[in-house]
């Protein structure tokens, strides 16, 4: 199989999980309590204006009706308008993705060079001091909750110290020209370095709190598969003739080590996101994981429908990259 | 050319956290426990013995590949031993490695070629690429990858468990080491292979005049390369010698076990099996005395209290009370 058959195969076998996800979506937001018409309007307005609502929004259609409607729409790529703002789902989603992105990739990379280098050199000295410390930090980080986390870093150098913003991604005073709504790329493109400095400030303690909740998981699959890789006779034959040590690690062990974890990442990337939820929450981060805290509060139907859909389309996206990279860089692996 | 002196590795037994807590005392692996042997130039020892009686880890520890817990190696004059870290990483070009498992033995993500090319490169042998190249190609001719243009660039999965082997040859051998640990090299393979590369093997070692200590759990493949014989029990060496005198009459009552195992190739000539009865104890905590005693057929009383030490008897010597 070619790998170009392979994605396409990979996409067609999403669609269904894709629809799944989408019925399940819809029939929860529909059971669970609370009526979006109440949550926008407020339990006193007048039950004819309550109606007239109702009845804008399509909410006095069978519930049966309503799904079928909206299944239609969406194969044409309508995701409908939020019931809260009267804008179209997937603009709204298109205007808050890059401040995820952008979060995301910054915490990212602090996870990977935290994870690459803490966790080789704790394989390379197996229960030493650095070994035994960075088991400690990983299993701490893991379980202490994201917002206590954020909650500390936010009180220590937003509120204590005074050196960083607690929220937000961009002082009001400074301005920036939007192109690609990556806000650090956008500044270092019109070489506005006021604005890079204001964004990166803003960027350090959500993406700080990101990056090390991802980093203990990160840390720990380095050190272990590291370990093992270690341990491999190729790793010795490498010794035997004569490769310098840091070389056998980060040549041999460590690039071996990486592939599973590549696998394993493309695993979690759902559990990261639900950590960008929390994250975005707690610094007021304008992405899409405090859209979708905001339009669950007031039951904002169309917008969480979307927002779960592109989450999850997003996911197969990653993974099935993920894939594409591993047969690069695999030579056993072929589709 | 190779001489061990009471060479010793002991691994430590992990412990759990509250055996730790309840100061429970560290207990080790005696894998190796003191053993004396000397090599000569352009000779083969093999070494015998069940699995888990301390070989492979006698040959990593030869060439440093695990630290020994004390005891001394010398290499020709050199003390191995005593080599500092960036010394033995130069020497070991001296020193190679053949290895039992050879899928475990390459780096799945290197080109075939490229990991037999590696070891010119760590100690600049050749000068430019090319050459380097030519010389790759011209040993994977020689343990009969031809044409080696087909080989060089495949990945190990795409070969067989044979030609991963004489891959693995190679690498050791481009090397041009004087001396070769073979640990098991012909163990994994299938059978219909084995032959082969034993004779590839006894062919570069007269051609390249290596000294070889040829590792085996299997006393039937020594026959056919090796001069000299150790036969080890449990991190000991209980009979050491020539290997026709041994092999013809084996005096210690593990080698006798181990020779009857060996299968008659004449079906007509048999000949009491005496295959040892049980398992390999536990090494952890190993019998007393000797420690062959619970499954020896001549065991007496003093063998339960005194470990037999290594005597000379009969141009060879044996750790056994029976001489
Ligand atoms: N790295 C290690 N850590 C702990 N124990 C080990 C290690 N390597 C070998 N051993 C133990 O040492 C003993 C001898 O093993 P080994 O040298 O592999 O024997 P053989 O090659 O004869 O089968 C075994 O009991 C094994 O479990
Ligand atoms: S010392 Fe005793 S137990 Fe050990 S091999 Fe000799 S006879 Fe058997
Ligand atoms: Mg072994």
């Amino acid at each position: 199989m070619s790998l170009k058959s392979y994605i396409i195969t990979r996409i067609i076998l999403a669609l269904p999980m894709i629809l799944i996800l989408l019925i399940m979506i819809f029939f929860i937001l529909r059971i669970i309590p609370g009526d979006p018409v109440l949550a926008i309007l407020g339990g006193k307005a007048p039950v004819e204006v309550i109606e007239a609502k109702r009845h804008e929004l399509g909410l006095d259609k069978p519930i049966i009706i309503q799904f079928f409607d909206y299944l239609g729409d969406v194969a044409k790529g309508d995701f409908g308008v939020s019931t809260l703002t009267s804008r179209p789902v997937w603009s709204e989603i298109k205007d808050r993705f890059p401040a995820t992105l952008e979060l995301t990739i910054f915490s990212f990379i602090l996870a990977l060079i935290i994870g690459i280098f803490w966790g080789a050199e704790a394989a390379w000295r197996k229960d030493k001091a650095i070994d035994i410390s960075a088991r400690v930090y990983s299993i701490f980080i893991y379980a202490v909750p994201v917002f206590w986390l954020g909650l500390m870093l936010q009180l220590l150098f937003g509120i204590y110290l005074r050196w960083l913003p607690v929220g937000g991604r961009l002082s009001p005073r400074v301005s920036l020209d939007i192109k690609t709504g990556l806000f650090l790329l956008d500044s270092l493109i019109s070489w506005n370095w006021e604005a890079f400095w204001d964004v990166l400030k803003h960027l350090l303690l959500p993406g700080v709190t990101l990056g090390l909740v991802i980093s203990s998981i990160f840390l720990r699959m380095v050190r272990n598969n590291t370990v093992l890789m270690l341990s491999k006779d190729f790793v010795k034959a490498a010794k035997a003739r004569g490769l310098k040590p840091k070389v056998v690690l980060y040549g041999h062990a460590l690039r071996n080590a990486f592939v599973p974890i590549f696998t394993i990442m493309g695993m979690q990337f759902a559990l990261l996101l639900a950590g960008a939820i929390l994250t975005e929450t707690t610094f007021s981060w304008p992405g899409i994981g405090s859209y979708l805290v905001l339009k669950i509060k007031y039951r904002d139907f169309p917008a969480i429908q979307g927002t779960i859909i592109f989450f999850a389309i997003f996911v197969v996206i990653i993974s099935i990259v993920i894939d594409i990279v591993n047969a690069l860089v695999d030579p056993r692996v072929r589709y | 050319m190779i001489r061990v002196n009471n060479l010793k590795k002991y691994f430590p037994v992990k412990r759990t956290v509250g055996e730790v807590l309840l100061r429970v005392p560290q207990r080790f692996v005696k894998a190796v426990d003191g053993i004396d042997f000397t090599i000569s130039k352009g000779e083969t020892f093999g070494l015998v013995g069940e699995s888990g009686s301390g070989k492979t880890t006698t040959g990593r520890l030869i060439l440093r590949l695990v630290e020994p817990t004390s005891g001394k190696i010398f290499f020709e004059d050199i003390e191995i031993t005593k080599l500092s870290k960036e010394e033995l990483r130069k020497f070991r070009k001296n020193m190679q490695i053949i290895f039992q498992d050879p899928m475990a033995a390459l780096n799945p993500y290197m080109k075939v070629g490229e990991a037999i090319k590696h070891g010119l490169e760590i100690h600049n042998i050749g000068d430019i690429n090319k050459e380097r190249k030519n010389m790759v190609m011209k040993m994977l001719e020689r343990v009969n990858l031809s044409p080696p243009e087909d080989f060089y660039y495949r990945y190990p999965h795409e070969l067989s468990g044979g030609q991963k082997q004489r891959i693995v040859i190679a690498r050791a051998l481009i090397l041009k080491p004087k001396f070769v640990v073979a640990d098991e090299a012909i163990a994994m393979l299938d059978v219909s292979v084995r032959s082969q590369l034993l004779k590839l093997l006894i062919d570069l070692k007269n051609e390249f005049d290596l000294t070889f200590l040829f590792i085996t759990h299997d006393l039937a493949t020594t026959k056919y390369i090796c001069n000299k014989i150790g036969v080890m029990y449990l991190g000991k060496i209980v009979e050491i010698g020539n290997f026709k005198e041994i092999y013809n009459e084996p005096l210690h009552p593990y080698t006798k076990a181990l020779i009857s195992a060996v299968p008659e190739p004449d079906p007509k000539k048999k000949k009491e099996k005496l295959i040892p009865e049980g398992e390999v104890p536990n090494p952890i905590n190993p019998p007393s005395g000797c420690k062959f005693h619970p499954r020896c057929p001549y065991a007496m009383d003093v063998c339960k209290v005194e470990e037999p030490s290594l005597k000379e008897f009969k141009n060879r010597k044996i750790a056994c009370h029976l001489y």
